[in-house]
């Protein structure tokens, strides 16, 4: 089994645009995660928090420095790589993404069937299984479009989990709920990370879910300007 | 439906799902397919037909080798020939038997409704060189006057046909003449004429008194049993004085005739279009209701890009939603493109039919077409791009 962190950034910079429109959005990050941790990102619109979250999960190349993903280097990694390595991972998005054809159930079977060697009975098992996880084990059948706003984010945090991924990312996952679905949210993410050993690193403007976080980075124009260790009681 | 494809596919059926949730779209575009599949059936079966009705007058006669003028494209075109061909051609060892064939049409006010039988003049005298179905009747010609008509022709009754024998035979005023006919065979409307008529040479210089026994429009030939075609017909070309003729073997003129008719002549080309209107129809609508489709569920396609399902998977839906279009469109555009045809082939008697033949070749061309236009559809894909749902 690894014991290095999970994710190890080194001296990694990102510029978009060309020419006189090239803008750096990512000067000089340097950091780690630990396996199992629960790390909250935080900064304002533009701070490179988004960019820095789709580096690591695969979703943009690599263009200057190291970023070792659980002991992979993402630098100059081909697409099947980045694909082969975004199967590791869980998603949660701010928008829940849940396709509207698909019944809760198949949503979260998505999750599981990105592995080619998971059958239906297995991806449907793990989908039931984890809808009651979080709750939902009696709206199996709906489709997105009968369930609620904190409904969908838990389909979408199943459909992020039944993979078993040993990192989720989420981006604002909370933004458009109310407090409590938010509180409940973070929670199960926290309660299930706990118990497999899952590291998470969420991006959020929520000051409200600080508390449950037992690492704060802090991003501003595409440096990160504080790194604070918590202890959650 | 669906445990059907999902056992198919080894996964959830995505696209029958996507195409499913919105009902009145799937029909919408159902009905598309549909549309274009009944399209090419009609152009197709009159195409077929046109064919059928091309090879149609062949089939009266038993010949081997056929002489023709040098513009002669179809049976009814160009211009005669001369006699003495026909003499000549007899030099050859291999030629048994030959006669002139005189071709005309002769209209018949029938009171109701004016008919045109394309009519054939023939030696009473040289049956092997006719079908067997006419051959037993052609004695009967050597009355004057005397004809075999087509009981199959339009504008006629079925009932009056059946009843032409030689006891009660049907007479009938054309070109100020008494035609009389004692016998029937069966042929059929085509595009040229409402049905077909045999006449004996002599009748035939009779209703067309401006033609000359020693000009017939064509000379068919019989070969001795065994003789091969392909040899004897550059000998006759060689043999015949005048190099301009066509000499061919008579499947050959058969077929160079179909061609002639489905390339050259404006009907076919015309049809031709149809079908390709049709095949243009049926790809733009499958494309524009997948492309439609792969837009509207852009961002969640680029959810599972993000999820690690590579491009693979999303050609899979999308072909799985254009086979679902394709297969689904056909069986209704199949049964109203037969219902059309049969109606069709009733009314005009061309012989208009949807074949297992053409049924097979639609089916395997809309799904052929359907992938393709999924293909087609599928570029737009690469827009998803998962980095831009953060």
């Amino acid at each position: 089994m690894e014991t290095g962190p999970i994710v190890a950034i080194q001296a990694v910079n990102h510029w978009f645009g060309q020419g006189s429109a090239r803008k750096q959005a990512l000067h000089d990050i340097t950091l780690t995660l630990g396996r199992g941790s629960f790390t909250v990102l935080m900064g304002p619109s533009g701070s490179g928090k988004t960019t820095l979250l789709t580096l690591i999960g695969c979703l943009r190349a690599v263009q200057d420095g190291t970023l070792r993903l659980m002991g992979q280097d993402l630098h100059g990694a081909n697409d099947t790589t980045l694909v082969a390595m975004r199967r590791k991972l869980g998603f949660i998005f701010q928008a829940h993404n849940l396709h509207e054809s698909l019944t809760a159930e198949q949503n979260v079977m998505m999750g599981a069937q990105v592995h080619p060697s998971v059958t239906d009975d297995h991806a449907g098992h793990a989908a039931r299984h984890l809808l009651g996880f979080v709750g939902l084990a009696d709206r199996v059948d709906y489709l997105p479009a009968n369930l609620s706003g904190g409904q969908k984010q838990r389909v979408a945090i199943a459909r992020a989990l039944v993979g078993n991924p040993a990192l989720l990312l989420a981006d604002e996952p909370t933004a458009a709920l109310d407090k409590d679905s938010a509180s409940d949210m973070v929670d199960l993410v926290r309660r299930i990370g706990a118990s497999r050993g899952m590291t998470t690193l969420l991006v959020t403007h929520d000051n409200r879910i600080l508390d449950r976080a037992d690492r704060i980075l802090t991003l501003q124009d595409g440096r990160i300007v504080a790194d604070q260790a918590r202890t959650i009681r | 439906m669906k445990r059907l494809l999902q056992r198919l596919l080894g996964r959830l059926p995505i696209g029958w799902l996507q195409l499913t949730h919105n009902p009145m779209r799937f029909a919408a575009a159902l009905i598309g397919v549909a549309f274009a599949n009944v399209l090419v059936f009609v152009q197709l079966g009159i195409m077929t037909s046109m064919g059928t009705a091309t090879l149609r007058p062949y089939t009266f006669f038993a010949a081997d080798v056929m002489i023709s003028a040098a513009d002669a494209n179809a049976l009814t075109d160009g211009g005669n020939v001369a006699r003495q061909w026909l003499l000549q051609a007899l030099a050859d060892p291999d030629v048994v038997d030959g006669m002139g064939l005189f071709i005309g049409n002769v209209p018949w006010d029938r009171g109701d409704a004016d008919i045109s039988l394309t009519t054939f003049g023939v030696d009473p005298a040289r049956p092997d060189l006719v079908a067997p179905v006419i051959a037993s009747d052609l004695s009967l010609l050597e009355v004057q006057d005397a004809a075999i008509i087509d009981r199959l022709a339009r504008g006629m009754k079925r009932d009056e046909t059946a009843a032409i024998r030689p006891q009660s035979p049907l007479s009938f005023e054309s070109q100020g003449r008494t035609l009389t006919a004692y016998s029937t065979f069966a042929g059929g409307g085509g595009f040229g004429g409402d049905g077909y008529m045999m006449v004996s040479d002599q009748t035939f210089l009779a209703l067309f008194p401006a033609r000359r026994s020693t000009a017939p429009d064509h000379i068919l030939l019989r070969l001795r049993p065994g003789a091969d075609v392909a040899a004897v017909v550059p000998r006759l070309r060689n043999l015949v004085s005048d190099p301009t003729l066509r000499i061919r073997s008579y499947a050959d003129a058969a077929q160079e005739e179909l061609t002639y008719q489905q390339t050259k002549r404006p009907t076919g080309i015309i049809f031709g279009f149809g079908v390709l209107i049709g095949v243009l129809v049926g790809l733009v609508i499958i494309h524009q209701v997948l492309s439609t489709d792969v837009a509207d569920h852009l961002r969640e396609y680029a959810t599972f890009k993000a999820m690690g399902y590579g491009q693979r998977f999303f050609i899979g839906i999308v072909l799985e939603e254009a086979l679902i279009l394709g297969i689904l469109g056909f069986l209704p555009g199949f049964a109203v493109g037969a219902t059309i045809l049969t109606v069709m082939g009733k009314v005009t008697t061309l012989p208009l039919a949807v074949t297992p033949s053409m049924g097979i070749t639609v089916f395997a061309g809309t799904v052929i077409f359907s992938a393709l236009s999924g293909i087609i559809a599928t570029r737009r894909l690469a827009a998803a791009d998962p980095a831009d749902l953060f």
